[in-house]
């Protein structure tokens, strides 16, 4: 094997990424395809795929962010998952080792919220400073990426249909639906040096043969195989420094010996998800930007949304087995369109979604127990699952601030994630889960448990996308506003949430904003 | 003429020792009862609680199979998510203070509703009323919230209620069963 690439810690023609998740992972290995050298700084551990095991609670302690964060705001998470308002990775791949592999794309009005809606009272709806016909190249490029089944670009069959899929689908034929869909960045079959998918289940603790698409396995790897790549794993960022114009210098990250290093960098991009990037900003407040990085519009940390959400178990005279193959089961589209005649604005999926049994068990009815509950758990291999996932509003006070006083193990403030749902995102998940439960019973479904939603994995919104510096963070290129060398290229980028899964979107930003970086350094404006 | 559709590989969720003590039956060897085998007696269990002491053992145990009854699994599966609470209890003075007390308040309300000590009210359903009397404290909230991994987290456990667990070493389900519902 080669030798792993090194830069100095010196060297100012670096792009420095924080975070290798499917922003960061995927915007460092476009740009190295384009020849630009680029060091990775991420906070979390490597773990190959030894490391993965098909156990929740083991993967969860294993991978997940667990560093402090507190829950506040109105939502229940504050009760339920006081420490933990979101489940994501820590570790290199980020969140993309734990995503479902999910890979829907916006829908067109997603990007024109403001426009199709109308002015929301109370919210900061926006239109993105780009439209759906802008991005669909990139999304094209990413599901030939990702290797996303049933799309052209790809070139990848549909997966096959699974117990859970099968149930969940004859129900929504049942009650009238017809979009059922799946497109799932999985490998259907062998594709791009990576094996075709054996049904495993556990897809969401990372996928043990790489047939699900992570920046693990897929863009890390092929990044530091052009040599113009370093990866530095256990590495977090503390803060970004600006020289005395303003431009980005480069950032200050702790090790795993919490020793500090200072990486020169000649354009830094912020990866780390839409807790850490916002956070990251916010900590590098300076005597010439007092409200943080890029915060001239006072957005960063603002907007955060992380879908509208619900859940609900169904149970079945028979067994299902849902965990039996990939933790997507059908996803149901019919809903996903705008209708302000259901009473809300955006639509939703109905997205199968398997859980087995150790987190069923948690998720079900947190704080439940009595024969109520049980009875359920013993019928556990009876169930379907359902995870509804809506578009969120843009609320100026759901957010992430740092704590007055409480300091992480680097001396950092603790971020606290503050969230309201607002009536909007309450009538999307009752009308959701009214649906399933009308959709279960359509085929059998005895008893059917609406469950809390659980911590969400989707984050996005807190350093948000703007035609205006006044209305955002950056660009329409995740260029910062006040900063024309640092850039965000995560989901925390996002105007609008979407009722979709983030990650194709993420994925389709990254690839975008790499060929801008590409032409802006050739150009010598970066 | 009908066909008849391919079958489901369905688990057999019947605990280990109640199928085998069955099938001795059957084959005409002396048959232990099964309650025997898989209810051993509980002041055996409450032995292991040397720290917590075999009293505090057997309600914590009885209100464990109260919390999360599920009237298959023995009661070693519980006792092995209390162990935890055991073992803890040696090295943290005030988890034991909470839990010693916490079963004595429990005591003394089931006492004073039901005139005896906890584990010894006869009905299920009176037991219940007094765990929901408690229910918000930290003793109870810290006793069912361990339990949640305690008992679901454990592999031997899955099997009775239907789940298999890891499946990559067996390739996973491409060929074991991923698509063959047969009821629908």
């Amino acid at each position: 094997m080669a030798t792993p690439t090194q830069f100095s810690l010196n060297d100012d023609s670096v792009v420095v990424i924080v975070g290798s998740g499917a922003g960061g992972g995927t915007l460092a290995n476009e740009l190295a395809q384009k020849g630009i050298n680029c060091v990775i700084l991420e906070a979390g551990k490597h773990y190959t795929q030894a490391d993965i095991d098909n156990d929740e609670w083991g993967m969860f302690n294993k991978i997940s962010w667990l560093d402090k964060r507190i829950s506040a705001g109105g939502w229940h998470h504050t009760k339920t998952y006081p420490g933990l308002p979101a489940w994501i990775v820590k570790g290199v791949g980020g969140s993309s080792v734990h995503w479902a592999g999910l890979a829907l794309r916006f829908q067109p009005h997603e990007f024109k919220t403001r426009s199709t809606y109308g002015e929301q009272a109370g919210t900061q709806v926006m239109d993105w400073p780009v439209d759906y016909a802008e991005m669909a190249p990139f999304y094209d490029l990413a599901e030939k990426k990702l290797g996303v089944t049933g799309s052209a670009a790809s070139g990848l069959p549909m997966l096959p249909e699974n117990n859970h899929y099968k149930v969940i689908a004859a129900g929504a034929r049942k009650i009238g639906y017809k979009n059922i869909v799946r497109p799932m960045a999985i490998n259907s079959q062998a594709y791009q040096h990576r094996p075709g998918c054996q049904q495993i289940g556990f897809c969401m603790q990372g996928c043990k043969i790489g047939a699900k698409w992570s920046t693990l396995y897929a863009d890390i790897p092929e990044a530091l195989g052009t040599g113009k790549v370093e990866l530095r794993p256990q590495s977090m960022a503390l803060r970004i420094e600006h020289d005395a114009q303003g431009k980005a210098t480069g950032v200050l990250y702790a090790d795993k010996n919490g020793k500090q290093h200072f990486q020169k960098a000649r354009i830094v991009c912020v990866a780390g998800n839409s807790i850490e990037s916002p956070r990251l900003l916010l900590n590098s407040a300076s005597s010439m930007f007092r409200d943080g990085l890029a915060n001239s519009s006072g957005q960063v940390g603002r907007n955060y949304m992380n879908h509208a959400t619900a859940a609900a178990a169904s149970i079945y005279d028979k067994p299902v087995y849902m965990y039996r193959g990939t933790s997507i089961g059908a996803v149901v589209a019919d809903e996903a369109r705008h209708d302000a005649s259901r009473g809300f604005n955006g639509g939703y999926y109905l997205e199968g979604l398997s859980l087995g049994l150790p987190f069923m068990a948690a998720f079900m009815q947190p704080g439940g127990w009595g024969r109520d509950f049980t009875s359920a758990i013993d019928l556990y291999d009876h169930m379907t699952c359902v995870w509804v996932c809506g578009e969120d509003q843009a609320m100026a006070d759901n957010r992430i601030t740092l704590h007055a006083t409480e300091k992480d193990q680097n001396g950092l403030p603790v971020p606290v994630v503050t969230k309201t749902y607002t009536a909007n995102d309450d009538r999307l998940a009752t009308h959701g889960l009214k649906q399933w439960r009308a959709l279960s019973e359509a085929v059998g479904a005895k008893r059917v448990i609406d469950m809390p939603p659980y911590p969400a994995s989707h984050n996005m919104g807190t350093n948000r996308m703007s035609e205006k510096a006044r209305d955002g963070v950056v660009n329409r290129h995740g260029q910062a506003h006040d900063i024309k060398n640092l850039f965000v290229s995560d989901g925390s980028q996002f105007t609008s949430s979407g009722a979709c899964n983030p990650t194709l979107t993420i994925v389709a930003l990254a690839i975008r904003q790499a060929g801008f970086i590409e032409n802006a350094m050739k150009r010598r404006d970066l | 003429m009908s066909t008849q559709k391919p079958s489901m590989r369905v688990l057999d969720k019947l605990p280990q020792v109640q199928r085998r003590s069955f099938l001795a039956g059957a084959a005409g060897m002396s048959v232990v009862p099964v309650t025997a085998l898989s209810m051993a007696p509980t002041a055996l269990h409450a032995a292991s609680f040397k720290v917590l002491g075999s009293q505090t053992g057997a309600t914590l145990l009885r209100m464990a199979r109260d919390i999360y009854p599920h009237d298959k699994l023995a009661d070693r599966y519980y006792l092995q998510a209390l162990m935890a609470h055991e073992k803890a209890s040696a090295k943290d003075a005030a988890l034991k203070k909470m839990i010693t007390e916490g079963v004595a308040e429990l005591d003394a309300q089931a006492k004073r509703r039901f005139g005896s000590s906890y584990a010894a009210i006869p009905k299920e359903a009176d037991r219940v009323s007094v765990l929901k009397g408690i229910e918000q404290s930290p003793f109870f909230q810290k006793i069912r919230g361990d339990m949640v991994t305690g008992l679901y987290d454990n592999k031997q456990v899955w099997p009775m209620l239907g789940y298999e667990g890891s499946s990559w070493q067996k390739g996973g389900y491409v060929n074991r069963g991923f698509n063959d519902i047969n009821w629908l």
